[in-house]
């Protein structure tokens, strides 16, 4: 495989063509955060934070589905990204009903963690509280709506490692809500095989098991790498 | 803020729609609230007995969303008669668990609250005006800011008597006040 | 069918109605059926057989004639050639055309019912794509072969080979009229020499902005015409499969290209082996579900293979990689509709209509406040003064001209002083507006414009597809915001935090949708920023249009 040099934030670096610039923007140390990317799964290019400025175009690039390119002149942290990725953690925090304080992740949230990152001590947009569900059906699993994000990785999950296919977006715009089959209550699903890929990879409290409805959990999102890993390799490492 | 350097700094409390923990985190500064009162005059806080918001507080503490109409009132008369408005933890800076009601009809819910009748035996329903008995509710319980302008935010639930402390000596003191990334996170 | 045989149908079609002592062509579009037409169309019958006139006299369902805001309109030709145009005719009236027209002499007609064709509603256009608009049956395949159609088809397939088709309309100019104005010829060269086996060609019929209807039009009126110019690209660019995407609102529209597409297959312009040659090219149908993203051509491709409607990001283009995997044409369906004419005539001839840079005619839906609305085609480059002034009869109840939105929520809108501005791409750009598919909504004093941004706000808002962050939550917020500033409730930080979102959502959007969301925002704050003002500071609306709660 190629190889191809390209400047990030000033400094000249290189990588293996065919790398997504975020790969390559993390590989050499820069903290871009991303909420619904996760590795393992395919990319959704949809929470827009990992968007960073390439010198030669006035459109911002969302790193997670860009190429890495010869020559590429990036930049990860000037004052508009930064303004913007704030931004749009804010517009999610608004967006749904987030009380950290009364969630089963509290203080192992992604949402929140990046909130406190990104230096958001408040959240200048009108909060929207939608009046939404909370689906206890299922016997092991929860599914509460208000936390949210839409990152769509319990989709992919679901989709792609799981091969269920259980959970799925319906509606759209801001009314857009992850689904169980064709919107049933998740206790009644015959698709779902109960694996519980979708409560490690999602990033909030949206999907937790039900013993640890009252916190205390720690996510293992990263376990999806091994169980592919595993697949490819036949090398089992837990 | 640096001409709070040298006298005393006169210190407001205020408790809105919230449960007290921050409150209670104020107070378990401990010992440090006894260097504390070398510089501050507290002037106003439910933890002492003031029944009206006194003129020309320098800095006030702010807990608790705005869920009513006197405290909607309470919010403005600190905000024009206080220098630096602090919005103290998550519900005043979020809305947070009094909040949760938001998605509620607040009419419906006081109804059926103070004058449902089933839980609650004691009351009669028929003889109850609940726009009497307690202030009447805002449509929605609001993060103070959306009500008044803020100037410092202080978020946790409740934040920790620590970050209290930072920020009440910086803003005692004058100091632009920065806190580290573990002392404001929400929750 | 060979072009012999395309020839005698063509000369059959056209002694057919020659025969005829008069026809009455009805318009058979949606908005002159929704205001009664087919009412007229069955009286118009009804009192031809009354008479006993069915051997002299055609009554026919035509495509649209234009001035839609006067239906249910209807043409007579004459024996002689002679053409009239009829406005707001009723069922009642329908009889008595039948007398005037069949048997002459009998009665006269109140000269008020007629539309005078040298008015400069018609003669300031130039048709093109809808030359046979209004003339054409839709509904038979003759009618359309009897006008010259299919003969372009016939002509390259014969004559040109595919690179000599693609230069063709290279040197016409074409620029795509779905709205972001790339070069129709430059993208179907880059399909060419895509590799591929398999590639597709797709006419997007997805029109969704408020107020527009051309492509509606265009495949309600002239069906076999977009056919044509599929079939055209297809043998261009090597594609065997074609699909028309029409937007589930549009069921007259599908079920028009629909029939088209059986009555061209069953006489073999579309299958294998069209007019005798080795090139094979089939299309299907396929209807949207309303989701205004759709129009957005990655969207569009997910909608046709039958996956939830949301766009990927681009790169890979549809050239590139489009509908399973395989190069893709996506061409809206009026691009299509010039095609034809550009292969018969030649490019050269076609850009000699329009400017420098802006070749050919475009359609426009001319709505709002003008006195006569419909459906208008222009040379590009006319000057929106023209557009509103002459040919829509300018603004009536004698009130000024304010603003006219062109491009729809994705668009702008262009102030009083730039009445006198060609139209054509780059200028509405620079304008801060956009050409778009060619809505163009006309407003008079009586609009205010922080509620103008608002209701396509609010249109943003509901067609979001809800999967990239800034779009989905962004728009819910601007429009909180204009909530806020139309309501009286605004303070000055909030037109900050606005012009910020409309940033946000502008560069960090996964599509054209949300990234052309804030336009009418933007550009009604260019052009109209002291109504904001306004609002915000004065708690006045200076249109008299918001309640302030004062």
């Amino acid at each position: 495989m190629g190889v191809v040099t390209l400047t990030l934030n000033n400094q000249l670096i290189s990588a293996r063509e065919g790398q997504s610039l975020l790969e390559v923007i993390r590989e050499n140390g820069v903290d871009l955060p991303t909420l619904c990317h996760l590795d393992g799964l395919s990319e959704r290019g949809g929470c827009r934070l990992c968007v960073v400025e390439a010198e030669g175009t006035s459109r911002l690039l969302a790193a997670c589905v860009t190429p890495v390119q010869e020559g590429m002149n990036i930049r990860t942290h000037t004052e508009r990204l930064v303004r913007y990725r704030k931004m749009l953690v804010e517009l999610l925090l608004a967006e749904r009903t987030h009380v950290c304080s009364v969630c089963a992740v509290n203080g192992r949230c992604e949402l929140q963690a990046l909130a406190a990152r990104l230096g958001i001590d408040h959240v200048r947009y009108e909060p929207l509280h939608p009046d939404l569900p909370v689906d206890a059906s299922h016997g092991r699993f929860v599914l509460d709506h208000n936390r949210c994000i839409l990152c769509g990785r319990c989709v992919r999950a679901c989709d792609e490692v799981e091969g269920a296919h259980t959970l799925d977006f319906m509606g759209r715009g801001v009314q857009s809500r992850i689904i169980v089959d064709l919107d049933q209550p998740w206790g009644s699903s015959r698709s779902c095989t109960g694996c519980g890929k979708c409560v490690q990879v999602c990033p909030t409290g949206a999907i937790v098991a039900r013993e640890n409805i009252a916190g205390g959990v720690e996510k293992r999102p990263d376990f999806l790498l091994r169980i592919l890993e595993g697949r490819q390799k036949r090398i089992w490492r837990w | 803020m640096t001409e709070f350097k040298n006298e005393k700094v006169s210190l407001a409390t205020v408790w809105l729609s919230g449960c007290s923990g921050c409150h209670m985190s104020f107070l378990d500064l401990d010992e440090h609230l006894l260097e504390l009162e070398k510089h501050v005059r507290l002037v106003f806080s439910p933890l002492a007995d003031h029944k009206r918001f006194p003129e020309g507080v320098d800095v006030v503490l702010v807990e608790g969303a705005v869920g009513n109409v006197e405290q909607l009132a309470l919010a403005r008369t600190l905000r024009e008669r206080s220098r630096v408005v602090v919005a103290l933890g998550d519900c005043a800076v979020t809305g947070n668990v009094p909040a949760l009601r938001n998605r509620l009809d607040s009419e419906a819910m006081v109804r059926t609250v103070y004058a449902g009748g089933m839980d609650f035996p004691g009351l009669d329903p028929a003889g109850l005006d609940e726009k009497e008995w307690v202030p009447r509710l805002l449509p929605s319980a609001l993060p103070l800011h959306r009500v008044v302008p803020v100037d410092v935010f202080l978020p946790g639930c409740p934040p920790g008597p620590q970050s209290i402390l930072a920020a009440v000596t910086a803003l005692v003191r004058g100091e632009p006040l920065v806190l580290p990334e573990a002392m404001r996170r929400f929750g | 069918m060979n072009r012999t045989e395309l020839q005698t149908m063509a000369e059959a079609e056209r002694s057919r109605q020659q025969a005829f002592r008069c026809r009455f062509l009805c318009c058979a579009g949606t908005p002159c059926l929704s205001a009664g037409g087919g009412a007229v169309q069955q009286a118009l019958k009804q009192a031809v057989a009354a008479r006993n006139f069915e051997a002299s006299v055609e009554v026919v369902g035509a495509g649209c004639m234009g001035p839609c805001s006067r239906g249910p309109l209807v043409r007579v030709i004459a024996e002689n050639g002679e053409e009239t145009l009829y406005e707001r005719m009723t069922p009642e009236k329908a009889a008595r055309l039948v007398e005037a027209h069949a048997a002459p002499g009998s009665t006269t007609l109140p000269e008020e019912w007629r539309i005078a064709e040298d008015s400069p509603f018609f003669s300031k256009q130039t048709k093109i794509v809808l030359s046979g608009s209004g003339r054409v049956d839709p509904e038979r395949l003759e009618s359309y072969v009897g006008e010259g159609g299919y003969s372009a088809l016939a002509h390259a397939l014969r004559e040109m080979t595919p690179e000599e088709v693609c230069e063709e309309v290279v040197r016409s100019g074409l620029r795509g009229r779905g709205g972001a104005g790339y070069p129709t010829g430059v993208k179907w060269n880059l399909m060419r020499k895509a590799p591929g086996e398999r590639k597709f060609v797709v006419a997007n019929g997805d029109e969704g902005d408020p107020g527009a209807y051309m492509d509606r039009t265009l495949m309600e009126s002239d069906p076999h015409r977009v056919l044509e110019g599929m079939a055209l690209a297809a043998y261009a660019v090597g594609a065997e499969q074609g699909y028309v995407y029409v937007r589930g609102e549009y069921p007259l529209a599908a079920q028009r290209m629909e029939r088209a597409i059986r009555a061209a297959e069953r006489r073999g312009l579309l299958g294998h082996r069209i007019f005798e040659s080795r090139f094979n090219f089939r299309i299907d149908i396929r209807i949207g579900a309303g989701a205004f993203v759709c129009g957005e051509e990655t969207a569009l491709m997910a909608s046709i293979m039958g996956r939830r409607g949301q766009p990927v990001p681009r790169p890979p283009y549809p050239a590139q990689r489009g509908l399973w995997g395989a190069p893709t044409l996506i061409n809206n369906v009026e691009t299509f509709g010039n095609i034809p004419p550009i292969i018969q005539r030649g490019g050269t001839w076609y850009a000699g209509y329009g400017t420098e840079k802006s070749r050919g005619t475009k359609v426009f839906a001319l709505a709002g406040k003008v006195s006569w609305t419909g459906l208008i085609e222009v040379p590009l480059g006319i000057t929106l003064r023209e557009i509103v002034f002459d040919i829509g009869g300018g603004i009536p109840g004698g009130r000024a001209f304010k603003a006219a939105q062109t491009g729809g929520p994705s668009g702008g809108c262009i102030p009083a002083a730039h009445l006198d501005t060609p139209m054509d791409y780059e200028n509405l750009q620079a304008l801060g507006s956009i050409m778009g598919s060619g809505g163009l909504i006309i407003m008079d004093d009586t609009s205010c414009m922080p509620d103008v941004a608002k209701f396509f706000m609010e249109f943003c808002m509901d067609e979001s597809c809800g999967k990239c962050t800034p779009c989905r939550s962004g728009t819910v917020q601007m429009v909180r915001l204009l909530d806020r500033i139309t309501g009286g409730r605004a303070v000055p930080e909030d037109l900050e935090r606005l012009e910020d979102l409309c940033m946000l959502l502008k560069e960090t959007s996964l599509c054209g949708l949300g990234q052309t969301a804030p336009n009418p925002v933007l550009s009604t704050l260019r052009h109209f920023r002291e109504e904001y003002e306004a609002h915000i500071r004065e708690r006045r609306c200076p249109a008299g249009v918001c309640d302030l709660g004062n």
